[in-house]
């Protein structure tokens, strides 16, 4: 290989290779795409909660202009829907229009193909469907009798006795907190294109793995995994909802009845129906301690909602299993079965709501104890894992406490509540832990080296925006010891082979060792090459589930600690925050560029979750309320305050690549930062989410009645 | 999407003319909300008349001392002019205060009077709603009404007025000037909208098609003391969930003249003339502030999630008018 010493590449701020595309308009995005003699199509979604479909008034519809069809589950083709994908049990969206069950509302019942979008949305609108409608029950509380503890093995995790050790502590704090229904609202709504080409099925989609989806797709169609190809080559935005939804199944549907390239692009009301969302929960937390602040035992009771179809745990009181020791310690996770779609993971699926409610209690019984908040995590820092007790690949929470807590200003706070005023504002800071698994699942990449010196990665990755084409461009110049702009990363293409999705902050570390070990493998090609390189250039391949299988079994996971400063007006009810600080251990980072955009648009969710972000649901008739930007608040830039992301060295010594994600960390624990610090203005606890005026007004008035 | 047909207007005698034989029309000013509604359905208009063309577009300065602001004037232009933020600051700041700029930069006076409610019950047509349906019922009253009126509202429908400009336009006085193919009118703005009652989508006074061509402002020495102050959600693009316009003059200590508005709790801008009334030739200090806010909100009817309203307005009340009263002081 002819090479030259390179200035380091990994670790190095690089804009986005694709970044002038994007601006410049030129990258096509899912629904962009020109195709010939294409068609488009209109998802209709049911408007009862709970029932069957009597009846779909298709024959009127056919007769609008433009029309080429109406599908659904009395004429749609069959599909094969009880398989196990990549990522577990599909979602049940993608059994479409296999009967005539309405399991929830929003649940699509027909599918109309017209020429024009506006034909097939006019047609689909004037669908008569006819339901015979059961009643539903959509009402998630906390204390429902029905709720139930999942088969899923890691439902619980428990050691010791927790009523013992509670029993006795010095001082115990016992807390309900809730979290509402969220919804991952990415900025590009769902889109595919679906269509036979050379026998093949090509679908052009926005997703976050396009294996994962293809692998769906070749199953619920019954054909053969090489005669299915999805491509999926910018995204914008994803967060957990761009799996295999009801868009790409349709779509294949409609291109096999008619042979005809056919698109649907979902609306944003729609987004909101059919592609997964955060299920509320409602958590309870008991910490008992010791005097001195040293905990005895750790409880925490998560639960949530999820559809009568499928069980999805959002894994709430998996965090405390890694963050705390104590001598007891009890965690568990709890469903109810009601009618609703169903959840799915999102931005930091567990960590993001757990996180409230433990580092919210935590805040509470450092209150009560009259100990720091930073002070009484070191003294509960762990030296293993607390359930596991494997060692950790890596940890240094304490680390970021302290550089966030000089950077911050922590020293000079004064720890009681509502000493601080400016002018109508109360002010207040508040601060939290955060931690996310840092995972990896088998990947396949390949690189070629080409005759004309460049080289070339192909390997079925995802770029839902964060930079991960980017990242791994950094990773194969730094593993080739060549420049990035001669090195071509080519991803989102199904053909490319087997690869982990744009999921679990899991993506960039997989491809990574995929992208390195290929590396590899090309090196001990090119040296027995001799320097001699055919037009078709030479190509390695490798797969790391055997590289992965070897890893050491470690508690691995990234680490970090977020600060926040609020100004509550107590009159008004209104919280802004004015100013974050994240600090984390994430392992390696790639493009400290990017890494600061991703961490900060973690932290700026976070906002959006502490104070913006909450679903409606109407419970008489079970839809949601408001399904769109006007309704569903995500912080807008006025309430983006100056935010920092940093991060410390972190190396992980055992791992190949050192890498760990930093796609989910940024949000977790932001929520309780914020609702800490807006307890230390007011001396008010906050333990519902999003802390909204009303509940501001309300808890300042039950305050000054106390 | 449903085909309509559109046009330009470019005079006002012939626009009316248009509006006059076709029911199904409507004007379209910026199109920030009416396209919005056509794109859900809630609105299905078979024609759509521009009127941005007309030469409504201007504000100047009446014989009296007020101000006559074009129909066509936009958001933007309105907030941004010399005249307004000089003798009605707070008309300034609550045109600044709604939407984004993008949409100040589209929307019109005449459009933002007669923009529609926001209740999501009213802007998603799976479900009834009276003033979408009339007679089909409304599931805000025992649904999701956080952000429903506390003033005003009936059984029927429980939602509010949108607007930002609109309550500094009631604190004000404002008078809408109309055209119709029956001939032109003026309404003050007290009148411009309905009553609830059990007709909730009749919202406004206006003659059918009938074409707003301008908004007057009264001379008002006071005005040039007000502010307006709007809480919501998030601290921008955001509807508010309670609002005040107050305007005050202050002298040896007693309120001499005062104007009071509320948004966001109402099926209109909320003048409140009982506030008012109790607090002319009061001490200008807190507690009468709060008593004159207690007066009006007296008649407050609330509902199981909005009840905070009624003390996010009195607080609200008292902090605006301190504000404006300890600026007199100075």
């Amino acid at each position: 290989m002819t090479t030259t010493a390179q200035p380091p590449t990994v670790g190095a701020a690089h804009t986005r290779v694709e970044g002038r595309d994007k601006v410049t308009g030129a990258a096509r995005y899912a629904s962009e795409q020109p195709f010939d003699q294409l068609v488009h199509s209109w998802l209709v979604l049911s408007t009862v909660a709970r029932g069957r479909v009597r009846k779909v008034g298709e024959e009127a519809v056919r007769a609008m202009p433009g029309v080429l069809a109406v599908l659904h589950h009395g004429n749609a083709p069959r599909l094969t829907t009880d398989y196990a994908s990549m990522l577990g049990a599909p979602d049940p969206t993608v059994a479409l229009f296999q009967h005539d069950r309405v399991p929830h509302a929003g649940w699509p019942v027909a599918l109309v193909v017209a020429e024009t979008p506006e034909q097939a949305r006019e047609a689909a609108e004037s669908l008569v469907v006819e339901y015979v409608e059961e009643p539903h029950d959509v009402a998630f509380h906390a204390g429902r009798p029905d709720a139930y503890v999942p088969e899923d093995g890691g439902a619980v995790a428990t050691k010791g006795d927790l009523e013992a050790e509670l029993a006795a502590s010095s001082v115990v704090v016992d807390a309900s907190y809730t979290t509402p229904e969220q919804h991952h609202s990415a900025m590009e709504p769902h889109a595919a294109t679906a269509r036979w080409e050379g026998g093949r099925l090509e679908v052009v989609d926005s997703n976050q793995g396009s294996m994962w989806v293809a692998d769906e797709l070749a199953k619920l169609f019954s054909l053969d995994p090489s005669s299915v190809r999805v491509r999926s080559e910018h995204i914008g935005g994803a967060f957990g909802s761009k799996g295999v939804r009801p868009h790409q199944v349709a779509a294949a549907m409609a291109a096999t009845v008619l042979q005809r390239p056919v698109r649907l692009a979902l609306t944003r009301r729609q987004t909101f129906a059919v592609t997964g969302y955060r299920s509320p929960t409602a958590q309870r937390v008991r910490l008992g301690a010791d005097a001195d602040g040293r905990l005895r035992a750790f409880g925490h009771e998560a639960l949530n909602l999820t559809s009568t179809l499928r069980p999805f745990v959002e894994t709430s009181a998996a965090l405390g299993r890694v963050l705390y020791d104590a001598r007891a310690h009890h965690t568990v996770h709890r469903l109810v079965d009601v009618d609703m779609p169903t959840p799915t993971w999102m931005r930091a699926p567990g960590e993001a709501p757990g996180s409230f409610a433990v580092e919210s209690a935590l805040d509470e019984l450092a209150e009560r104890l009259g100990m720091d908040p930073i002070a009484l995590r070191a003294r509960n820092e762990p030296a293993v894992g607390p359930l596991s007790g494997l060692p950790f690949s890596s940890r240094n929470l304490l680390g970021c406490f302290e550089e966030g807590a000089r950077r911050f200003g922590w020293a000079e706070r004064d720890p009681r509540p509502r000493m601080r005023r400016e002018g109508r504002w109360l002010l207040g800071t508040g601060t939290a832990a955060a931690t996310y698994p840092s995972g990896a699942a088998p990947s396949t990449a390949s690189v070629t080296a080409e005759a004309d010196g460049t080289f070339t990665v192909r390997i079925s990755a995802a770029d839902v925006g964060t930079g991960a084409r980017t990242a791994l461009t950094l990773i194969a110049a730094e593993a080739l010891d060549v420049a990035p702009e001669r090195v071509d990363v080519r991803i989102g293409d199904s053909d490319f082979g087997p690869a982990w999705v744009a999921g679990g902050s899991m993506g960039t570390r997989s491809w990574a060792l995929a992208v390195t070990s290929a590396v590899g493998e090309l090196r001990g090609r090119l040296a027995l090459a001799d320097g001699e390189i055919p037009p078709e250039g030479i190509t390695a391949r490798t797969d790391t589930a055997g590289l992965l299988a070897e890893l050491a079994k470690k508690e691995r996971h990234s680490f970090g600690a977020q600060f926040a400063e609020v100004a509550v007006d107590v009159a008004t009810g209104e919280i802004r925050v004015r100013r974050m600080l994240g600090i984390f251990a994430a392992g390696r980072i790639v493009n400290p560029l990017t890494a600061r955009s991703q961490l900060i648009g973690g932290m700026t969710w976070g906002i959006s979750m502490a104070l913006h972000e909450e679903a409606v649901r109407d419970e008489a008739s079970g839809s949601q309320l408001g399904a769109d930007f006007a309704s569903y608040h995500v912080a807008a830039n006025a309430d983006v305050p100056l935010i920092e992301a940093d991060w410390l060295e972190d190396p992980v010594p055992d791992d190949p690549v050192g890498i760990k994600g930093i796609g989910e960390i940024g949000i977790v624990g932001v929520a309780a930062a914020i609702s800490n610090a807006a307890w230390h203005a007011t001396g008010v606890r906050h333990r519902d989410l999003p802390l909204r005026p009303d509940r501001v007004l309300r808890a300042e008035a039950e305050a000054v009645g106390d | 999407m449903r085909e309509f047909s559109y046009e330009r207007a470019t005079d006002v005698s012939s626009a009316v003319a248009l509006l006059e034989t076709d029911p199904d029309a409507r004007w379209l000013g910026g199109g920030t909300n009416l396209v919005d509604l056509m794109k859900t359905g809630v609105e299905r208009p078979g024609r759509l008349v521009d009127v941005r063309e007309l030469p409504l577009g201007r504000i100047e300065s009446t014989d009296d001392g007020g101000l006559r602001i074009g129909a066509t004037v936009t958001n933007s232009e309105l907030a941004a002019h010399p005249e307004v933020r000089r003798r009605y600051p707070a008309l300034a700041q609550a045109v600044l205060a709604g939407a984004s700029g993008q949409l100040r930069n589209m929307a019109t006076v005449g459009g933002n009077l007669l923009q529609r409610t926001r209740c999501a019950y009213f802007t998603d047509t799976s479900f009834p709603c009276n003033k979408r349906e009339p007679g089909s019922g409304c599931p805000a009253a025992t649904g999701e009404h956080r952000n429903h009126a506390i003033l005003g509202a009936s059984e029927h429908c429980v939602a509010v007025h949108p607007s930002d400009m609109g309550v500094a336009l009631a604190a004000f006085d404002a008078v809408v000037a109309y055209e119709s193919a029956a001939g032109g009118g003026e309404l003050p703005l007290a009148d411009f909208y309905l009553p609830v009652g059990d007709t909730p989508h009749l919202e406004t006074a206006l003659p059918p098609g009938a074409l707003i061509t301008a908004v007057t402002l009264p001379p008002a020495p006071v005005a040039a003391h007000s502010r307006y102050r709007k809480v919501r959600e998030r601290a921008s693009y955001a509807f508010a969930i309670g609002s005040a316009a107050a305007a005050l003059d202050v002298a040896d200590g007693v309120v001499r003249e005062i104007r009071l508005a509320f948004g966001a709790v109402a099926s209109r801008p909320w003048r409140a003339s009982t506030a008012e009334r109790v607090l002319r030739g009061q001490p200008a200090v807190g507690a009468a502030f709060a008593e004159a806010a207690d007066a009006e909100l007296a008649a407050a009817q609330v509902l199981d999630q909005n009840a905070y309203k009624v003390p996010l307005i009195r607080n609200l009340v008292v902090s605006l008018l301190t504000e404006l009263a300890e600026e007199t002081a100075r």
